[in-house]
């Protein structure tokens, strides 16, 4: 009898090891790398990784008001160098352009380039290498949390950033202070922003007059968006009739879609990954819920995990659609011409559009007549940037660039849909 | 919908995934009643049989009646195949070898899985197409009824093979006392290895039930029904075959009670809060006969 039950214990206890396996899963990108702090050390001695100077006219002094210096930062080699290479890409392309039309003011843009290998202690070593050399502005970082180690450098000094790929709130806004880093911007969406935009289009576009969300617990996209959502939808009056979550790694979302189902919805909110939003489409339209589901860009691949039927008429939200306007696929088509297709991917455009803001906010500045790199000049550019961000109409949002409060963009969203087995582009919205 | 009805749709949602945990459940109980080993390969087997229904239907666009065909002969034989390699060179040994070498075989099938076929999910296609029933004014589901019919079937059929058949006679012998089945005559060799056979064709049986349900195959979907299928059969009482079948309907609408009040956070956890309830009030089991050391 004892020795029955210490084996099963031994059991529980193999039991318990199978679940801590279980859970470990894929690496989610967004978050990647520490919050480093303050890095005196790396400051002083700097030994950054390979400097890539590229474009315009070389000039050995930095302080020469013959060109004005825009550093490019972010990881150009390892895990995360498609994104690094697309924003560097994307960046120097319309860059060149400027350049090669005459410049601002008849001043060349110097690109000073510096790979960070996606760390942020190596981020903000190049960073301070980056001013010693005088830049005025920076494109970057890449990774979020590798853009917030450089923000705690560049905020003191007022250098404007614009970061083309940056998600988390934390890049423009300290929320433990209070404080919005004035000097930072940002081309790309906030999460939580892709929730809002899909209320609003529940309301006004479908006519949605209830929604329910089906979130899951403790993934901060998912809850991020959800809670955006559900907070938009009461502020537009859409009764949001049911809120159901799950747990990482469930198959079974069939009692939650039950109850979903029983306050029968106009639409769906389900702010998921692809492999989720799979299987709960599937099983939605199993138990006769035959409402749409509508999602985040964390549904862009779902054609392949559930069957066209099933998802037909599902739309969620994104950055960036390939081809979906001229301008796009104008973009496109220099970009691949220059650098092929490899890293054309949505912080290129992202990056392309940033690059647009900044060229805006210097000619701003040039007027001002102060010299790249003071101080007076910085701030000229960042009030360019605020001033002349709404008539920018970039590659991924036609109607300019209108910041928030909190320095984000309040720019247009794609919406995609599935159709016949596709993801297709259905509006800008 | 009336809450009525929305009552009567989570019984089904529970008793849905309840079939495939009782199917999975069927296989620990038999293992552990026969050799006393709790196999936690086995729900891995099922893992391998989602792969090999995708590979017949994915790869080499089988019907998707080959395609379950190929899941339970693969299923079965792998299982078979698990035995004679893995366990029965340490029939001799202490029992806690044994299971530590059934969790390497998990593991390792894990593994495998992960190499061959990636650690991203793969999207099965639907093996059957059947639209819901309407039954007195409540829509049941395709595939529940399938599920659902298909696992009685298979509980139907194990019932009768175990205790009418003559295998079924040497199983019954061999899981209440080894030496003195060997004495009569029984070869205990074919015995175990066909209760291997039989236990892991169950698990290929759940395994297409749980393709229809869930069609994503994934390297670790195995672990954590393995563990809910083991909580089932210690619930019902672990080597007693009713017992197992009870277990896993219990704990599947233990699930759907949980997620449908809400709590859905805690649905993992209840399970398990039952196992340790269980093993403190009542180490048999629902169904299950106290245990004697035997001398």
């Amino acid at each position: 009898m004892k020795k029955a039950i210490a084996l099963v214990l031994v059991a529980c206890m193999a039991a318990s090891m199978f679940a801590g396996c279980g859970m470990v899963s894929s690496l989610l990108p967004g978050g990647a790398g520490d919050k480093a702090t303050d890095n005196p050390a790396a400051g002083a001695t700097a030994t950054p990784a390979g400097t890539e100077t590229s474009a315009g006219t070389q000039t050995d002094n930095p302080a020469s008001t013959g060109t004005i210096k825009v550093g490019i930062l972010g990881p150009h080699t390892g895990e995360y160098a498609v994104y690094g290479l697309a924003v560097k890409n994307g960046a120097t392309l319309y860059i060149d352009k400027v350049n090669a039309e005459g410049g601002i003011n008849g001043k060349q843009i110097e690109i000073v380039a510096y790979d960070n290998k996606g760390d942020s202690a190596e981020a903000v070593t190049a960073f301070t290498k980056m001013v010693d050399e005088g830049i005025t502005a920076l494109i970057g970082d890449v990774l979020t949390g590798n853009t917030i180690a450089v923000v705690g450098e560049a905020y003191p000094i007022g250098l404007p950033m614009i970061t083309a790929s940056a998600t988390a709130a934390a890049v423009t806004y300290n929320a433990d202070t209070g404080t919005v880093y004035s000097n930072v911007f940002r081309t790309c969406f906030i999460d939580p922003f892709q929730g809002e935009k899909m209320a609003q289009y529940a309301a006004d576009v479908l006519g949605a007059k209830s929604a329910a969300v089906i979130c899951e617990t403790g993934n901060d996209y998912s809850e991020g968006l959800a809670d955006a959502f559900r907070e938009k939808c009461a502020a537009l009056g859409v009764n949001v009739v049911a809120s159901e979550g799950y747990s990482k790694g469930d198959v079974d979302f069939k009692s939650q879609l039950t109850n979903i189902a029983a306050a029968a919805p106009d639409v769906v909110f389900c702010p998921n990954y692809y492999e989720d939003d799979g299987l709960i489409v599937t099983q939605a339209r199993e138990i006769g819920l035959a409402v749409p589901f509508l999602g985040g860009d964390g549904w862009a691949g779902v054609k392949d995990y559930a069957s066209a039927e099933d998802l037909e008429g599902c739309l969620y939200c994104s950055a960036y659609a390939p081809g979906s306007s001229d301008a796009v696929k104008a973009f496109e088509a220099d970009y691949t011409a220059k650098y092929g297709a490899d890293s054309l991917n949505m912080f290129a455009a992202t990056s392309y559009d940033a690059a647009m803001v900044l060229v805006a906010a210097l000619k701003k500045a040039e007027e001002t007549g102060e010299q790249p790199g003071s101080e007076a000049y910085m701030q000229a550019v960042i009030a360019g940037i605020a001033s002349e961000g709404p008539s920018v109409a970039g590659v991924t949002s036609a109607a300019g660039y209108t910041f928030d409060a909190y320095n984000n963009p309040m720019k247009d969203a794609v919406i995609m849909t599935v159709t016949g087995g596709e993801e297709v582009f259905k509006q800008m919205y | 919908m009336s809450l009525l009805e929305t009552i009567f749709r989570q019984i089904l949602n529970g008793l849905q995934s309840g079939s495939i945990y009782a199917l999975v459940a069927l296989g620990y109980s038999m293992v552990y009643g026969i050799i006393t080993l709790l196999n936690f390969a086995h729900g891995d087997i099922i893992m391998v049989g989602a792969y090999l229904a995708w590979l017949a239907m994915a790869r080499l666009a089988l019907n998707p009646i080959f395609a379950v065909l190929v899941a339970v002969l693969g299923c079965t034989i792998l299982g078979m195949a698990i035995e004679k390699v893995a366990y029965k060179p340490l029939r001799g040994s202490p029992r806690i070898s044994l299971l530590i070498t059934a969790i390497g075989v998990s593991y390792f099938l894990e593994n495998a899985a992960q190499m061959i076929f990636g650690a991203s999910s793969q999207s099965i296609p639907a093996i059957i197409k059947l639209r819901a029933i309407t039954l007195g004014g409540v829509q049941i589901p395709g595939t529940a009824l399938v599920t659902l019919l298909t696992a009685g079937a298979s509980m139907a059929v194990l019932t009768i093979l175990v205790n009418h058949t003559r295998m079924g006679r040497a199983m019954r012998a061999v899981s209440e006392d080894t030496g003195a089945a060997q004495l009569m005559g029984v070869n205990i060799s074919t015995t175990i290895s066909f209760t291997f056979a039989l236990g892991s064709a169950l698990a290929g049986i759940g395994s297409v039930l749980y393709s229809c349900a869930y069609p994503q195959a994934n390297p670790t979907m195995g672990a954590m029904l393995g563990l809910k299928a083991f909580v089932a059969a210690v619930l019902g009482g672990i080597g007693s075959l009713p017992g197992a079948m009870v277990g896993g309907f219990a704990i599947g609408l233990a699930e759907a009670f949980v997620s449908a009040v809400g709590l859905s956070a805690w649905k993992d956890g209840v399970v398990f809060a039952i196992l340790i309830v269980v093993l403190l009030v009542r180490p048999t089991g629902l169904l299950g006969k106290p245990m004697h050391e035997k001398v």
